[in-house]
């Protein structure tokens, strides 16, 4: 009886979260522009999609953006990290209590400070200021990844080098990098992901020329109607719901090897 | 490493202070300072004195006929500009304290809903099999890595007086409801788009709740309620404070959930902010102010969620 309530509870959620999104995307398929009444099916608005300027180019500059964001803001945050890492304690929680401050705060308050420090030094809103800020709120999710695996990782593993003839660069390359690796790849896809999903930040920082497509997504939606948005939300579905099993699949394949190495080692 | 490794940390460190500590200073400039009309003698100016000598200028030249640039005859006059420390800004904040007021509330409930659907949610999910865990942690995950503007939209959809729902009620014989341009329809907003924030922490702290702990609880007496009061509740306190922070924040600050399915009468502190921006009310001194109020009541906020756990933060944040 208890299973049956649970399993019925989270049905219950999850018809919550997903019915809403189903619906968008079986009425990108409604011919009319009706969001209520069915009147055949098309593929008219995928066309139309496709064939929409304004949103093609607004997601070229969202993935060109999140690209170099990510890239810039990985390499800025790694070498942060290492040097945080060395720092005195004091020193070391005064900076990564800062590096909290983009993460914890309203980040309508961090779009809104970007964009007034952006008019007082002069700087036309565009391109170079969206990059500016979504580094900004990136470099935190790099550092939080790769500092822990600094700390995971064993002390003596460099000074072994250096003793087996590394000098400090190659030490670097051959010891440190593979050891914090993985926390390097997090913070790349987070900054990624957060880069390309990010709205408000954006909002506050663009200009007219440079719309990212949360910016454009948001324009449409002010027209109230426009299936094309849910004809966009179902391909956005299909692209995350793929990257998510390709994740997941590549984590048992992962994991499979591990094990066995385990066991030869016993 | 070496001593010297240190200032790899130094390009990150200027970006750090251009880019998040001056910003944040700007903020508080903007909002205590602004700028007034000085005389010769350095006496300020009230607006009506300004008005009046620019206007007697103007008067004067034009009966002398002669051709003026008035920037430059203020100049000429030694009137200035200065910049000034003013609590104005601030106490403007306190004409808008049922904005306010109302966002923190709505924030709340929000924020109360959702612990109360993902808790057991959480702990449900934590007592799966593995592999059944991580489906229904993807399944969490997928609509969070939509768009929120997507979500957001998707109720609009649903919601309208001839949506998809008032349908289904009309076919039971109820309705139409008034349900898009209300108050209770920005709280599904912001429970709908946050509930994920408050699951992920919350099942990352139960999921290292060892099952024997329980079961040991159970086996010493302890009923349902008193596992669920004695053992459970304090283990995931961490877990709660997390979630909280993370709908609470998001949720009192935003302004495309209540503009989308407010209507715009239902106005947030976050709606507020961006009129003083990007809206009809430019006005980025006052906008400055209300984000400063808006920072520091997020900060209060956050210690006394603080207060529910003492461990590093480090561990449960996503």
């Amino acid at each position: 009886m208890r299973k049956i309530t649970s399993k019925l509870y989270i049905a219950l959620v999850f018809l919550f979260l997903y019915a809403p999104i189903f619906v968008l995307i079986a009425y990108s398929f409604n011919e009319s522009k009706s969001r209520t009444v069915w009147t055949g099916f098309t593929f008219d608005w995928y066309v139309k999609l496709f064939n929409n300027e304004v949103i093609l180019k607004s997601l070229a500059n969202t993935l060109i953006i999140a690209l170099i964001a990510a890239v810039v803001s990985t390499i800025l945050g790694t070498l942060a990290a290492i040097g945080i890492y060395n720092m005195k304690k004091w020193l070391r929680t005064a900076i990564v209590n800062i590096t909290y401050i983009p993460i914890m705060n309203s980040e309508m308050v961090t779009g809104v400070s970007l964009m007034l420090l952006f008019v007082a030094l002069n700087i036309d809103l565009g391109y170079f200021t969206l990059i500016l800020a979504h580094i900004t709120f990136c470099v935190p999710y790099v550092i939080l990844n790769v500092l822990p695996k600094l700390r995971q990782m064993n002390h003596n593993l460099y000074d072994a080098a250096l003793d087996l003839g590394c000098n400090p660069i190659q030490a670097f390359r051959h010891v440190i990098v593979p050891e914090i690796m993985p926390g390097i790849v997090t913070g790349f896809l987070m900054s990624l992901t957060y880069s390309i999903d990010d709205f408000i930040i954006s909002y506050f920082t663009t200009g007219a020329n440079s719309q990212t497509l949360p910016i454009t997504i948001y324009s449409m939606t002010r027209r109230k109607v426009s299936p094309e948005v849910n004809a966009l939300s179902a391909i956005i579905f299909v692209v995350v719901l793929l990257i998510l099993l390709i994740m997941n699949f590549k984590d048992i394949r992962d994991s499979a090897p591990k094990k066995r190495r385990k066991g030869g080692a016993a | 490493m070496s001593k010297k490794s240190k200032y790899a940390a130094v390009p990150y460190l200027v970006w750090m202070v251009i880019f998040i500590l001056v910003p944040l200073i700007l903020i508080g400039v903007f909002a205590f300072t602004t700028t007034v009309q000085v005389d010769s003698e350095g006496n300020v100016l009230t607006t009506e004195e300004y008005d009046t000598y620019v206007a007697d200028l103007i008067a004067e030249y034009d009966e002398i006929g002669e051709d003026y640039d008035i920037n430059e005859l203020l100049e000429n006059d030694d009137i200035t500009e200065k910049t000034v420390f003013t609590l104005a800004h601030i106490l403007e904040v306190s004409k808008y304290s049922s904005v306010l007021i109302n966002s923190a509330w709505l924030a709340l409930i929000a924020t109360a809903i959702c612990l109360v659907i993902a808790y057991p949610l959480a702990y449900m999910i934590s007592r799966m099999r593995e592999s059944r865990q991580k489906l229904a942690l993807m399944l969490v995950m997928l609509p969070m890595w939509m768009n929120f503007l997507l979500r957001t939209y998707a109720w609009m959809t649903l919601l309208e007086k001839n949506g998809l729902i008032n349908k289904l009620f009309g076919l039971i014989g109820l309705g139409p409801f008034e349900m898009i341009n209300t108050q209770g329809a920005v709280v599904l907003g912001m429970i709908y788009n946050y509930l994920p924030f408050m699951i992920l922490p919350l099942y990352s702290v139960m999921t290292k709740i060892d099952s024997r702990t329980i079961e040991a609880a159970q086996d010493l007496g302890a009923n349902g309620i008193q596992v669920l009061g004695r053992v459970i509740i304090p283990l995931s306190m961490p877990g709660v404070a997390t979630g909280i922070t993370q709908v609470f924040v998001p949720s009192i600050s935003t302004f495309i959930i209540s503009r989308m399915l407010g209507g715009g009468t239902n106005m947030l502190i976050g709606d507020l902010i961006d009129l003083q921006f990007l809206g009809n009310a430019y006005n980025p001194s006052l906008g400055a102010a209300i984000s400063l109020v808006l920072m520091v009541f997020i900060i209060l906020c956050m210690s006394i969620t603080n207060q529910l756990d003492n461990e590093d933060m480090e561990g449960v944040l996503m």
